[in-house]
C-alpha cells in the first residue's frame, strides 16, 4: 500500500471523523488518497492553516476526541506553530500531519523546506520525522496515543514526500511501544490519606479546579466531592464549565479578572484543594502574597506542574477523575460539614461584592450584551471566545452549563482562536449551536474562516463586542500608561455587516441599547452563520482586576465615579 | 526547601533515537536552566544512551529539571548522582610550553604529583593528559599556568555510582 494511503487508513483506524487541512506540494500524495477515499474521511478545507489548527483544537476540546490537522511543508507547517503552542499550553490533544520535502532533499534548502521538527520541538508534546514508510503506521498510532494520554497535548508527524509515495504492506499496530512513557493515573494511597486528613482538619477550605478536570471528564466526581464536603468551588478560566456555574457552591472564576469572593476565598483559605489547575501567574498574582494562610493539596497528572510555582503540602500525581474518585472512596460516611462560619463569610462577600457594572442608556454596555446573551441562550450553547476584554466578560457572565462547552485560549492568549475554534466545535457537534464571542480586533485575525463556516453550512453565531479598540490593551494603557493610547484604535473598520454578507453569511448590527435584545434574539435564531456587530461602550474596563504582579487582596473593583464616556482622545 | 545554588550531576538514560539529545538540550535552554557540561555515549544495551549532565541551581530548580527530564517521552530514567555516593571524572588535554630545562623539571614534578602523563611532545612543548574530578583539573591547570599553557581541551564530566552504592548502573536498562 502507498504511504499516503497508510496515513489515511491509520486515521480511519483511529476513528477520525474530521480532519482540518490545506493542501500543498509536499502533502499531495495524501490529498490524492483522500480523493480516492471519496469522502470516507471528512476533510474540512480551511482558508488558512492557523484556522485548521484552532479548528482542530475547538473540535478536540468540545468532543473529547483528538483533533487532526493536515498541512503541507514549509509555510503550511510554520502557519500551525501558534496553534501548536496554544494546544501545548492548554493541554489539547492534537495530531498534526505536515508534508515535508523528500528525505533525499532534507537539509538542502529545498523549495518549501523548513526544519519543522526542529521548529516545533518545544511546542509539541512529541514530534516525529518519519524516515521510512515501514514506521508510518506505528508512528501514527503512537502519535494518537501520546496526544490523548497523560497530560494531553499536540503531537506532530512530519511526512517526507518520498515516504508517502513509497509502498509498504499496511497493518495497524494494536499497541504502542513506548517503554519510557508511563503517565501516572492513580494517586498514591498514602497521599490520598494525607489529603483527607488535611481536608477534615479545616473549616475554611476551597476547591480550585482547572482544565485538567475537563480533560479527565471528571465533572461528576467534582460535583460529588464538592457536595459531600460542602466546599466552595472556584474554576480557572480553563476550568469553566467543569463545575456548573449555576451551582449554589460556585464562587465564579478566580484570577486576574475573577470574582471578589473567589479571590478573597483563596486569600483567606486554610486549605486549598487544587484539582487539575497549575497555579498560573494570572491566578496567583504576586506569588509571595498568594494564599498565605493556606496549606495546599495539588492533584495533577503532570509532575512538573507540582511545586513549580507554589510549594504544596500534599502533592498527588494522577488523573483528576481517578484521584477524585479515590478521595471520594476514602471519605468517611458522614453528612456534609456545615462550614457555617466560612459560608457566612463567603455569602457576605457575594452579597456585598457581586460582579457589577454600570448599565447605560446612551450606549450598549458590554456586560449588558453578555447578560442578554446569557439570558437568551441560558448557557446551553457551546461558547468560544477570542482574547481580550470580551473574553473576560464572557468568562464572567456566560453561564456555561455543560462540560466541554467553553472554548478559550487560556495559556497562550491567542487572538484569532475564537472563530476557527467555534468552527471546529460546530463540525464536531452538528446538533448544537456554537457562539463565538469576539472583539473587533481578534475577529480580524482569522476572519477568513467565515468562508469555511459558510461553505460547510455550520451553525456558528459570531458576536462582536465592537468597542472600536484593542480594548484590553487600551485598558492597560488607560490604567498604567496615563491614557496614552498607542496604536490601539480600530476606527470601526471594516464594516462587519458587509463583510458577513460578502461571505454569504447573515450580518446584523445593534448600536443602541433598545436594539440589543431584538438583534440578539434574531441573530441567534437565524440558521447558519450569523455575524452580529454589537457596538458597545468604547472605554469600558474589565473589573474586578488584580493588576499583574499584585496580590489578591489588592484587587480593584469597578470605580464608583463617572457613568459618562470620558472625553474622546485623539488616536495615534 | 533551601534556595542555595549548588552544582548537580544528573545521569540520564535515554532511548537512542534521532533528535533526543536536542530535546534534552532544548529543555534546558528553553526554560532558562544552565548546562555546564554534557557527555553522551552508548550503553551496553543498544536501545539506550547515557547522558551525564552537570548543572547548577537551587533545590526547587533541580527538582523541576529532574521532573521535566522525566517528562520527556523517550527518557527512561534520571539519576541525581549528587544524592548518591559516586565517582566523577573529566578528561583534560593540555599543551604546556617547556623549552628550558628548568621548565621541564617543574612540569615533571607537577605531572608526577597529580598523576598526569605526557601523551605527545615537541622540542618546546608537551601535551599532558589528566583524568580527574573537575575540581582537581582546575587545580592542576592553576599549577601549570606559570609555565605557559599553549592549548587546552576539557571533556564533559562523566559519573558512576560507587561499587556497593550502585543504585544506578550504567550498563543500560535491565541492570538499572
Ligand atoms: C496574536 C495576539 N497578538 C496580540 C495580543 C495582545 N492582545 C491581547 S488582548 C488584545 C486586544 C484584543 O482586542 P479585541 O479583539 O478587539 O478585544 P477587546 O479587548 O476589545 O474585547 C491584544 C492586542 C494577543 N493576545 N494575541
Amino acid at each position: 500500500m502507498r504511504g499516503a494511503r497508510i496515513v489515511c487508513e491509520s486515521l480511519l483506524c483511529e476513528g477520525v471523523d474530521a480532519l482540518f487541512g490545506y493542501p500543498g506540494g509536499a502533502i499531495l500524495h495524501v490529498y490524492d488518497e483522500l480523493h480516492k477515499l471519496d469522502g470516507k474521511l471528512n476533510h474540512v478545507l480551511v482558508r488558512h492553516e492557523q484556522g485548521a489548527i484552532h479548528a482542530a483544537e475547538g473540535y478536540a476540546r468540545s468532543t473529547g476526541k483528538v483533533g487532526v490537522c493536515l498541512v503541507t511543508s514549509g509555510p503550511g507547517a510554520t502557519n500551525v506553530v501558534t496553534g501548536l503552542q496554544d494546544a501545548m499550553m492548554d493541554s489539547i490533544p492534537l495530531v498534526v500531519l505536515t508534508g515535508q520535502v523528500p528525505t533525499t532533499m532534507i537539509g538542502n534548502d529545498a523549495f518549501q523546506e523548513a526544519d519543522v521538527v526542529g521548529i516545533t520541538r518545544p511546542c509539541t508534546k512529541y514530534n516525529y520525522l518519519v524516515r521510512d514508510v515501514s514506521e508510518l503506521a506505528s508512528v501514527i498510532k503512537e502519535a494518537f496515543y501520546l496526544a490523548r494520554s497523560g497530560r494531553p497535548g499536540p503531537v506532530l508527524v512530519d511526512l517526507p514526500k518520498d515516504v508517502t509515495a513509497a509502498e509498504h504492506p499496511f497493518s495497524y499496530p494494536e499497541s504502542v511501544d513506548l517503554p519510557s512513557y508511563k503517565p501516572t493515573v492513580t494517586g498514591h494511597p498514602k497521599q490520598i490519606k494525607k489529603a483527607i486528613k488535611l481536608i477534615e482538619s479545616s473549616e475554611r477550605t476551597v476547591l480550585y479546579i482547572g482544565g485538567g478536570v475537563v480533560n479527565a471528564n471528571a465533572t461528576d466526581e467534582i460535583i460529588e466531592l464538592a457536595e459531600r464536603l460542602n466546599l466552595p468551588v472556584t474554576p480557572t478560566l480553563m476550568g469553566l464549565g467543569a463545575f456548573p456555574s449555576g451551582h449554589d457552591q460556585s464562587l465564579g472564576m478566580l484570577g486576574m479578572h475573577g470574582t471578589y469572593t473567589a479571590n478573597m476565598a483563596m486569600a483567606e483559605a486554610e486549605v486549598i484543594v487544587n484539582i487539575g489547575a497549575r497555579f498560573d501567574d494570572r491566578v496567583t498574582g504576586r506569588l509571595d502574597c498568594f494564599a498565605k494562610k493556606a496549606k495546599f493539596i495539588h492533584v495533577d497528572i503532570d509532575p512538573t506542574s507540582i511545586n513549580k510555582n507554589v510549594i504544596v503540602d500534599v502533592p498527588i500525581i494522577g488523573d483528576a477523575k481517578t484521584v477524585t474518585r479515590q478521595l471520594l472512596d476514602a471519605l468517611p460516611d458522614a453528612p456534609p460539614p456545615e462550614r457555617k462560619e466560612w459560608w457566612g463569610i463567603l455569602r457576605d462577600w457575594q452579597k456585598r461584592f457581586p460582579l457589577s457594572f454600570k448599565d447605560r442608556t446612551d450606549c450598549i454596555a458590554p456586560q449588558r450584551m453578555m447578560k442578554e446573551i446569557a439570558e437568551i441562550t441560558r448557557g446551553e450553547d457551546i461558547c468560544a471566545t477570542d482574547v481580550g476584554q470580551h473574553q473576560m466578560w464572557a468568562a464572567q457572565y456566560y453561564p456555561v452549563k455543560h462540560g466541554r462547552s467553553w472554548l478559550t485560549s487560556g495559556g497562550l492568549g491567542t487572538m484569532g482562536y475564537g472563530l476557527p475554534a467555534a468552527m471546529g466545535a460546530a463540525v464536531g457537534n452538528p446538533d448544537r449551536r456554537v457562539l463565538c464571542i469576539t472583539g473587533d480586533g481578534s475577529f480580524q485575525m482569522c476572519i477568513q474562516e467565515l468562508a469555511t463556516c459558510v461553505h460547510e453550512g455550520l451553525d456558528v453565531k459570531v458576536l462582536i463586542m465592537n468597542n472600536n479598540f484593542l480594548g484590553m490593551v487600551r485598558q492597560w494603557q488607560e490604567l498604567f500608561y496615563s491614557r496614552r493610547y498607542s496604536e490601539v484604535g480600530m476606527k470601526y473598520f471594516p464594516d462587519f455587516v458587509k463583510i458577513a454578507e460578502a461571505y454569504g453569511a447573515t450580518g446584523l448590527r445593534a448600536e443602541k441599547p433598545e436594539e440589543l435584545h431584538e438583534i440578539l434574539e434574531k441573530g441567534l435564531n437565524t440558521p447558519g452563520v450569523v455575524v452580529m456587530d454589537i457596538i458597545v461602550t468604547k472605554e469600558a474596563n474589565v473589573y474586578p482586576m488584580i493588576p499583574a504582579g499584585a496580590a489578591h487582596y489588592e484587587l480593584v473593583l469597578e470605580p464608583e465615579d463617572d457613568g459618562e464616556e470620558p472625553e474622546p482622545r485623539e488616536l495615534a | 526547601m533551601s534556595s542555595k545554588t549548588s552544582r548537580h550531576v544528573l545521569s540520564i538514560l535515554v532511548e537512542d533515537r534521532f533528535g533526543e539529545l536536542a530535546r534534552i538540550v532544548g529543555l534546558f535552554s528553553g526554560r532558562g536552566f544552565n548546562i555546564d557540561t554534557i557527555a553522551v555515549n552508548k550503553t551496553l544495551d543498544p536501545r539506550f544512551s547515557r547522558a551525564v549532565l552537570t548543572t547548577r541551581g537551587d533545590d526547587q530548580i533541580i527538582e523541576q529539571i529532574i521532573k521535566q527530564l522525566h517528562k520527556l517521552v523517550r527518557v527512561r530514567k534520571v539519576h541525581h548522582m549528587t544524592d548518591e555516593k559516586h565517582i566523577e571524572r573529566e578528561l583534560c588535554l593540555v599543551t604546556v610550553r617547556a623549552a628550558a630545562p628548568k621548565a621541564r623539571e617543574d612540569l615533571e614534578r607537577i605531572i608526577n604529583l597529580v598523576g598526569a602523563r605526557v601523551i605527545a611532545y615537541s622540542p618546546t612543548a608537551f601535551t599532558v593528559e589528566l583524568s580527574a574530578p573537575s575540581k582537581e583539573v582546575e587545580n592542576f591547570l592553576e599549577l601549570l599556568r606559570p609555565l605557559g599553557i599553549k592549548d587546552l581541551c576539557r571533556s564533559a564530566t562523566i559519573a558512576l555510582a560507587r561499587p556497593g552504592d550502585d543504585k544506578t548502573s550504567n550498563i543500560g536498562e535491565n541492570a538499572a
